[in-house]
Parts: structure tokens; C-alpha cells; sequence
């Protein structure tokens, strides 16, 4: 019976407005958008949907949702959940609150570890909150596995794990054994939508929740301090060609363009 | 006492030193200290001097046919044992492919931490102060690291390469891979090549761009024209990569390339901060959207509010005749 593991995330919703984006200098922290709900992130539920698609292959497989943050990261599990996924799993404990992306890998590693034995880890390529693209590739060095990154298809059979990469200027094929981590990219496609039923059915499924203490965790060992957060200044002067059509306006921006010696 | 700056050089496919290793080495000097310049790689040893000459005082190559390609499980153990020998306070990659892997693999195996994608790079006292974009490029945060060595990988086109110096000198210090076959878990079986025609994006003087504004695949068309009128290349939006509508090699953005074309032409492209974050060096954007309210013209240097299949014919036309005339 095959085990996949997806480590997902909570993050404010990329999709917002960036003109509603706003940061507490002081604090170092994003303020929540009125009115826009934190959404999962999205490389992590495209992580999920990799590993729904080796279940739809071979069906015993079971799936693990894990995630590591506070109360309302129980809705990003549910979703998950929905999706088709089968356990859900919530590390969720004041102590490890600020736990950077040392620590998180860490205290995810400790909770793999507590579970059934995983065939296979699945990680977004990079949390789409801080984009940082190394919570995957620091657990599977902490837990000794071979990590591939970057994926857009993976296939695992007979104990053997198939990863699509993406590289800049084409694509190359990684064969690994399993146990082992994958971080997963969008080119793997869309994510699939959970459909009511689905949902209804996630919401009663029962969410296992992980303390530090029962991980045998006594807090973050953080090895990063966040100097400062801020909004970087980018405003340009635009210049906006116009004309009586777009068509001159078309022919002008070509003459303003060789009088910049841009063309 | 970690000491110095140790910088990981890349080489192109066809041998040359990659300029990212010239902004490294430009981000190294910065810092201040003794640069030490790492190749990995097969053919590389003749790359030594031109680091040298781009400010390496020390070049360390391991110069074998098993790292032609990137395999990532043979590059962390020699990263490893490199590092921990050269004892650096610094350790800087580009962000590239490489980079990306290789880094956060690093750091994990020295103990030590990380900062990613980063766009300037400081020092207070011994301290590394690491800025980098995060929240799509909506944000920038700084992080210093509370181990050594401090690692960071620098996004490309940030830093400028030293003017390069023939006569500068480095100790050359040739190693082994000394990696055991046994030692790669996760294998390479091949590689395919997307072929892109003309122009490489990276390099071009100019880019002709399309989004989802372009209405589909058939809307790229004219763009190529307009690129090879321009000499230049084009590149797409995640969105239209995503929908098939353009090779995925054509990504410009956050989780695509990064260009730094002297012109930037921006069609049918709402200027979300995951694709600015891929010309955020660009100085002349121009924009050509039908929603004045686009985000992209908040960036843009030239600004034309309309639909560009009524734009770019003419526009197109009268570059031809200037071109010509
Ligand atoms: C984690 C993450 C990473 C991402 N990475 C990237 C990345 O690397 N690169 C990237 O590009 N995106 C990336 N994105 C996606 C990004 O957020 C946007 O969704 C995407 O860039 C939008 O593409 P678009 O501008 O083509 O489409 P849209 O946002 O749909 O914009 C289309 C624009 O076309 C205009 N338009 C429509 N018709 C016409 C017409 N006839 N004439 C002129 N204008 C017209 C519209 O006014 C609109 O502004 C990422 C997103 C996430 C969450
Ligand atoms: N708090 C968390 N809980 C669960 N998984 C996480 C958490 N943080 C990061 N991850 C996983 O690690 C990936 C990379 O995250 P990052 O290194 O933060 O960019 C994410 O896409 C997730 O799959």
C-alpha cells in the first residue's frame, strides 16, 4: 500500500490586488486583506494533485495531508481533503508559530517520522507567501533522502519514483528510489476542484492534531532573523501616447521609441 | 575564523564562462575579502583565468566528465567537502537551475541556512544583510543568518561583473570529483532540449511579450514578426504558458526567466507582480493594454490604452519604415 505525503501551506492570496498589498514595517509582518480569505498554496495543492494522480493509477494508495501552522490552516487541510485525499494531519502549537524555513523542515521531518512510512514526499516548489524554495530540499537532507526538484509529472511504481524536471530551456527525466521528496511545479497542470459532495464529505473527516511535545519538539530552533519587511518603491512616469486612433497612436509610439534610440 | 567569500561559477553549454559567474564575482567584491570561485564541471579548467581576471583570487576546479550535467547528488558532496575545507563566511550561488537545487542542499548538510533569489546583498560587520523579493515581488525582505557560512543566492542581472583584468592572477587548485557512482541516488536518464529559434531571451536587446490579452495561440504570431523586425525575442506570461498557448521556455516572470532587454514590449499583459519580478531590471517598458487601469502600467515607460490588434500592425509598419528608411 503505497504512502504519499503532501506538505502544504496556508498563504494570503496571491491573486489580491497588489495595490491592496500592505506590510507593518514594524511588526515585519503582511496585513490580511479585509474581506480576502487566506487560500492554499497553490504550488502545494498542485503537490496533491500529483499525488491523486499515482492514486488514480494504483488505488490503494493512501494520501497524508501535513501541515504545519496555527488554527486556520485547518481549512487549507480540509480542501486538500476534499480533493481526495485520505489523512489529514495538524501540526498546530503557539511554540512553533515563528518557526522559520530550518525549523519548519525540521518539525515536518519529526512528524514523517510519526506516521505510517512514507513511499513518497510531495512539496510545493516554493510557498507562494515568501517564495523562498526550501523547506523540500532541506527535509529530505534531514531525513537522508534523495530529493528532485522542480517537477512536472511524477510517476511511482515498483519502488521507483519518476520525476519530469523542468529546466530552463527544456525538460529532463530523474529516476529515484523511493522513499524519497519531489517538489512540484505548475507545469504539472491545474489542481483539481473538489466538488460539494466532496467537500461535505471532508468536513467530517476527522483532523489529527501534533503538539511540539508530542513531537518531543521543545520550540523553533531558528537559524534566519527577518531584518526588516517593506514595499519596494516602483512607480514610473508613464508617458501615454495618444492620437485620434489607435492606429496613429501605434505609428506614433514607434517615432517616440527611434527618438529614445530604443528601436 | 570563516573567512572570505566563496562564489559557485557556472559554465554555458558551449564552455564559456556564464555571466551570472561575472556578477557573483562582482557581488563578491562588493562584500569585500578574499573571493574564492568554485567550478564544477566537465572542460572547465580553462575557465580559471577569465575568473581570475573577473576578481577570483583564488579559482578551486574539479574538472570531470561526470559533472557535464548538473547532478545534484554529486554536486552537494563535493559542495560539501569544498566548503567545509575553504571554511568561507560567505557563500554565494546565482539563482539559476543550479543554484535553485544545489543551495538549499548545501545549506542544510553545512548546518546553516539559506537566503534565495536575493537582489542586493550587504555586510554589517560580519554580518550578511540578504534583501530579497518575496509575496510575488510585492515585498522585499532582509535576513541575515544566525550560522556560517551565510549563504545567498543572487538573482541574475542584479550586479554588475568587474571590468575584467587580464593580468590579475589567481592560485589555481585543481581537485578530483572523487564521487563514487553509488553516491547518486537520484539519476539523470535524459534530456531534451526545447528548441528556441532566433534570438535566446536572456541575451536578446529585445523583447516582444503576450498575455492572455492576446486572445489566443494565433495572437503570438504577429509578436514574432514584430520580434524579428526588432531583433529581438519573445517572450509570454505564465498564464498563456500554462494554457498552451506558448512554450513554457518563453515563461518570463517570478517562476520563469528573468530578461533585462534594453526594451521590454508588454501586449495584452496585466503586469501581475509574479511576471514584474522577472523585469524588474528592465528601464523601458512599453505597454500596450486595454484596461488603463493595468497594473503594468504602474512600470511602463511608454503607455498606449487600447487593443493592440488595432496597435501593433501599425505600429509594427512604421518601425519597419524607420527601420528601412
Ligand atoms: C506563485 C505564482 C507564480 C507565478 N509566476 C509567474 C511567472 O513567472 N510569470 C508570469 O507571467 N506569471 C506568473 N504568475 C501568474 C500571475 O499571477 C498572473 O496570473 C499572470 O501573469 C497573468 O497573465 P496575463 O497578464 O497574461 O493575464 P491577465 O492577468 O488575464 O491579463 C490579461 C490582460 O490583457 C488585457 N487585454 C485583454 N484583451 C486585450 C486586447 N484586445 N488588447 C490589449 N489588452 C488586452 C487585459 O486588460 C488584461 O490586463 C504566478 C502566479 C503565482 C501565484
Ligand atoms: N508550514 C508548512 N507546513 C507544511 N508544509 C510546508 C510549510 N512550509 C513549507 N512547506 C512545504 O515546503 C514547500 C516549500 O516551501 P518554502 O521553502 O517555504 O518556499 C511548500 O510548497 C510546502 O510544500
Amino acid at each position: 500500500m503505497p504512502h504519499i505525503v503532501c506538505c502544504v501551506k496556508q498563504v494570503p492570496d496571491p491573486e489580491a490586488p497588489a495595490s491592496q498589498f500592505k506590510v507593518d514595517e514594524a511588526a515585519k509582518k503582511v496585513l490580511p486583506i479585509p474581506g480576502i480569505q487566506p487560500v492554499p498554496s497553490q504550488f502545494d495543492t498542485i503537490a496533491v494533485e500529483a499525488a491523486l494522480r499515482i492514486k488514480d493509477k494504483v488505488a490503494d494508495t493512501t494520501i497524508t495531508i501535513l501541515t504545519l501552522g496555527p488554527d486556520a490552516y485547518r481549512d487549507t487541510v480540509k480542501h486538500c481533503l476534499a480533493m481526495g485525499a485520505d489523512e489529514g494531519v495538524h501540526i498546530n502549537d503557539p511554540a512553533l508559530n515563528e518557526a522559520d524555513h530550518w525549523a519548519t523542515a525540521e518539525i515536518l521531518a519529526a512528524a514523517i517520522k510519526k506516521l505510517e512510512p512514507a513511499d513518497l514526499i510531495l512539496c510545493g516548489r516554493q510557498a507562494v507567501d515568501w517564495d523562498m524554495g526550501v523547506v523540500g530540499s532541506t527535509l529530505a537532507e534531514i531525513m537522508g533522502l534523495p530529493i528532485v526538484t522542480i517537477a512536472k509529472d511524477v510517476q511511482m511504481e515498483g519502488g521507483k519514483v519518476t520525476v519530469e524536471r523542468v529546466l530552463l530551456d527544456g525538460f529532463e527525466t530523474v529516476e529515484a528510489p523511493a522513499p524519497c521528496v519531489v517538489t512540484v511545479s505548475n507545469e504539472l497542470g491545474d489542481p483539481r476542484y473538489p466538488q460539494l459532495r466532496q467537500i461535505m464529505q471532508a468536513a467530517r473527516k476527522e483532523v489529527k492534531g501534533l503538539t511540539a511535545s508530542d513531537l518531543g519538539i521543545d520550540g523553533a530552533k531558528n537559524r534566519v532573523t527577518l531584518e526588516a519587511l517593506f514595499v519596494p518603491e516602483t512607480a514610473v512616469e508613464t508617458e501615454y501616447i495618444e492620437a485620434d486612433s489607435l492606429k496613429e497612436a501605434g505609428e506614433k509610439l514607434a517615432v517616440r521609441l527611434r527618438e529614445a534610440k530604443l528601436i | 575564523m570563516p573567512s572570505g567569500v566563496l562564489v559557485f561559477g557556472e559554465a554555458t553549454e558551449d564552455g564559456q564562462l556564464a555571466p551570472v559567474t561575472g556578477e557573483l564575482l562582482g557581488a563578491a567584491k562588493s562584500l569585500g575579502g578574499p573571493v574564492t570561485c568554485v567550478l564544477l564541471g566537465a572542460g572547465v579548467e580553462g575557465l580559471a583565468q577569465r575568473c581570475a581576471s573577473l576578481g577570483a583570487d583564488k579559482v578551486i576546479v574539479v574538472d570531470d566528465p561526470l559533472l557535464k550535467e548538473y547532478q545534484g547528488d554529486a554536486y552537494v558532496l563535493i559542495g560539501e567537502r569544498i566548503c567545509k575545507e575553504a571554511d568561507p563566511s560567505v557563500v554565494l550561488f546565482g539563482q539559476t537551475m543550479t543554484g535553485r537545487d544545489l543551495a538549499p542542499r548545501l545549506a542544510a548538510r553545512l548546518d546553516t541556512a539559506v537566503a534565495m533569489d536575493c537582489v542586493e546583498l550587504s555586510l554589517d560587520g560580519d554580518k550578511l544583510q540578504a534583501t530579497r523579493p518575496c509575496y510575488g515581488g510585492s515585498a522585499r525582505a532582509r535576513y541575515s543568518i544566525n550560522r556560517t557560512p551565510q549563504i545567498a543566492t543572487l538573482r541574475a542581472k542584479v550586479y554588475d561583473p568587474p571590468a575584467p583584468d587580464e593580468s590579475r592572477q589567481a592560485e589555481v587548485v585543481k581537485q578530483s570529483a572523487d564521487v563514487g557512482e553509488d553516491a547518486i541516488r537520484a539519476r539523470v536518464v535524459s534530456r531534451r532540449k526545447e528548441e528556441v529559434e532566433g534570438v535566446r531571451l536572456e541575451d536578446a536587446p529585445v523583447v516582444v511579450s503576450g498575455g492572455r490579452g492576446l486572445g489566443g495561440p494565433e495572437g503570438f504570431k504577429p509578436l514574432e514578426e514584430l520580434a524579428e523586425v526588432l531583433g529581438g525575442a519573445v517572450g509570454a506570461t505564465r498564464a498563456v504558458c500554462d494554457m498552451g498557448w506558448y512554450p513554457v521556455a518563453a515563461q518570463v516572470g517570478l517562476t520563469g526567466k528573468v530578461v533585462t532587454p534594453d526594451l521590454y514590449i508588454a501586449v495584452g499583459i496585466s503586469g501581475a507582480s509574479q511576471h514584474m519580478a522577472g523585469i524588474s531590471q528592465v528601464k523601458n517598458i512599453v505597454a500596450i493594454n486595454k484596461d488603463a487601469e493595468a497594473n503594468i502600467f504602474q512600470a511602463a515607460r511608454f503607455g498606449i490604452v487600447g487593443d493592440w490588434k488595432e496597435v501593433v500592425p501599425a505600429f509594427m509598419e512604421k518601425v519597419r519604415e524607420l527601420k528601412t528608411g
